[in-house]
């Protein structure tokens, strides 16, 4: 177990008579990139600010870096390199004044500082702008300096709250590189709303909502978890005598597991939800029975479940506008395209 | 140690950084000259004791206008998250901000030196007291500051930090003045309590460790309740 660098047991958090976090344990390994997702107020911001020593916690207990939260709190917060929420900077000073003054704090000093604070000005891409006020940087450049700040003394961990939130989708994928790349040496948690930057990004996923952990799997196995691809299949209604029949007729495809009707988009025709048993792809089977029934095939698609759609179904407890869920199926679409 | 030193090295830069310590020099020094001034000719006597009478009444707006935003800033823009998370102790943050606050403060004293030289080109005066007042000054300067710090530990809202350490300075600094309607047990304790009574003396050359022991205990309680405050973020 010597390779668990983050190590919480059953930490829980009362702000008044909210819990905004309930008995959450979890454990990091060493160069893991774990993304921390889950709807605001989940308690994702809590429990970083709880790892990072800003806040205690109510019960439970948790080592970081094999140090003790609470007892050996400044050892936890020297080997963690830390973005809050609202990247919050000096913004009267200089970039470079910041670094060294965070370089400082570090403990680092004469050449040491200098050099370190060259690499992540390197690192992160601030070479142009290191002698400028951070009130005047952009919002990329300004998150470019909190994760500088973050870096500056190498440390082993990695905490980042919403690294790519208010971002534009440019600067946002920047981070999102500049973040894998420091992540190849690190472990990293960080937390975001975007889904497909935890799948791009994340060997691990943790999904929280109300302050528990409802899912912890690599992005892979939530997928399959959730479970596995549909189809859907259309059929001319003309010739058959009703929806049963086809329903019966589809159900004996090789493979099949279940069968339901959709409503159809056509007058005209039927259409139909499949689930498959296995992971083997069905359409040739779903054509060649349709075929053999004398059904009319118009129509024959495969769904992937993306992560977005397990997200909801893990943490919506009352169901959202029809809307929204059709917004959800619409980008489904779009991934059964991309894979 | 080394961390606390760096954290006032920022704050005072970050008071020249902004135009802040500016206008609370050229405030000081512009009110500090007209009142000085004016009734300066007309006693017609190389001295400045009513200087720093002057000086002790300017500090109860000053002292907190300096402190305002050292805690309550960077707890209402979020910065202090990231201050906390660093691998320093509340004491160091406390202690750091409060000696960046007292080195803004060291400035405008030095910058108020010309006032004892002119009045010495113009009379014989005597540098004895002068040094005494600008201890006296210091000692309570430092006091109010700590005061400031404690208030401004309270709040996310500069502006409540200023009132509320202008109303516990104004507090302490006009208590002596109610003593003659006061039963005399009462009375000495406090006297006791007035910052004006530890300062006169101090001002006057009477450099009592009891003086010197009383500012110095404000200042520790203040900055000691400052910190609890702070520390109390983890466990709300």
């Amino acid at each position: 177990m010597s390779d668990v660098v983050i190590e919480a047991r059953e930490l829980s958090k009362r702000y008044g008579n909210v819990l905004a976090l309930d008995s959450v344990s979890l454990d990091v390994k060493k160069g893991e990139v774990l993304g921390f997702l889950g709807p605001n107020g989940a308690g994702k911001t809590t429990t970083m600010k709880i790892l990072t020593c800003f806040t205690a916690p109510s019960s439970g207990n948790a080592k970081v870096n094999g140090y003790d939260i609470v007892d050996d709190s400044l050892a936890v917060r020297a080997s963690i390199g830390y973005l809050p929420e609202s990247t919050a900077l000096y913004t009267d000073m200089q970039v470079i004044e910041y670094l060294r003054f965070v370089a400082e704090l570090r403990g680092l000093s004469g050449e040491d500082s200098r050099k370190r604070i060259k690499k992540v000005v390197e690192e992160t891409g601030l070479g142009d702008v290191f002698a400028k006020d951070i009130r005047t940087l952009s919002k990329g450049y300004k998150q470019r300096v909190g994760l500088a700040q973050a870096l500056v003394h190498e440390p082993p961990i990695l905490i980042l709250d919403e690294p790519m939130s208010g971002l534009d989708p440019n600067q946002s994928v920047e981070i999102r590189d500049l973040i894998k790349d420091i992540g190849r040496e690190r472990t990293v948690i960080l937390s975001t709303h975007n889904l497909a930057e935890v799948q791009a990004a994340c060997d691990r996923v943790l999904i929280i909502a109300k302050g528990k952990i409802v899912a912890d799997d690599t992005p892979s196995g939530l997928r399959e978890r959730a479970g596995k691809s549909r189809y859907v299949v259309s059929v001319l209604s003309q010739g058959i005598d009703k929806a049963a029949t086809a329903i019966d007729m589809f159900s004996k495809v090789p493979g099949a597991s279940r069968v339901r009707q959709l409503e159809a988009d056509d007058a005209k025709e039927f259409s139909f939800e499949l689930f498959p048993q296995g992971n083997e792809d069905l359409r040739p089977e779903v054509f060649k029975a349709a075929v053999a029934a004398n059904y009319t095939l118009v129509g024959l698609r495969r769904e992937g479940q993306n992560l977005e759609q397990i997200f909801r179904d893990l943490t919506i407890v009352e169901t959202s506008t029809s809307g929204a869920k059709k917004d959800a199926d619409k980008s489904s679409d779009n991934t059964t395209a991309a894979a | 140690m080394q961390r606390t030193l760096t954290i006032a090295k920022r704050e005072l830069l970050a008071y020249f950084n902004s135009p802040a310590a500016y206008i609370v020099i050229c405030l000081f020094l512009l009110l500090m000259g007209w009142f000085f001034w004016q009734p300066f000719f007309l006693v017609n006597r190389a001295s400045v004791r009513s200087m720093f009478d002057l000086m002790s009444v300017l500090l109860l707006p000053t002292a907190p206008a300096i402190t305002m935003g050292l805690i309550a800033e960077e707890k209402r823009t979020g910065t202090i998250e990231l201050l906390l998370t660093m691998p320093v102790r509340d004491m160091d943050v406390i202690v750091g901000k409060y000696l960046g606050a007292l080195g803004l403060f060291v400035v405008l004293l030095v910058c108020t030196l010309p006032y004892p030289i002119s009045v010495a080109t113009l009379g014989d005066l005597d540098w004895g007291p002068v040094w005494a007042g600008y201890f006296g000054l210091l000692l309570e300067g430092g006091a109010m500051l700590a005061i400031g710090v404690l208030a401004s530990s309270w709040t996310d809202n500069q502006l409540i930090g200023f009132f509320l350490a202008s109303a516990a300075c104004f507090m302490f600094w006009i208590i002596d003045r109610f003593l003659p309607l006061l039963p005399q047990s009462v009375a000495s304790i406090l006297e006791w309590l007035s910052f004006d009574y530890h300062f006169r003396n101090l001002a006057r050359g009477v450099i009592d460790a009891r003086h010197v022991f009383y500012f110095l205990s404000v200042i520790g309680v203040s900055l000691a309740l400052a910190f609890r405050s702070l520390e109390s973020r983890r466990w709300s």
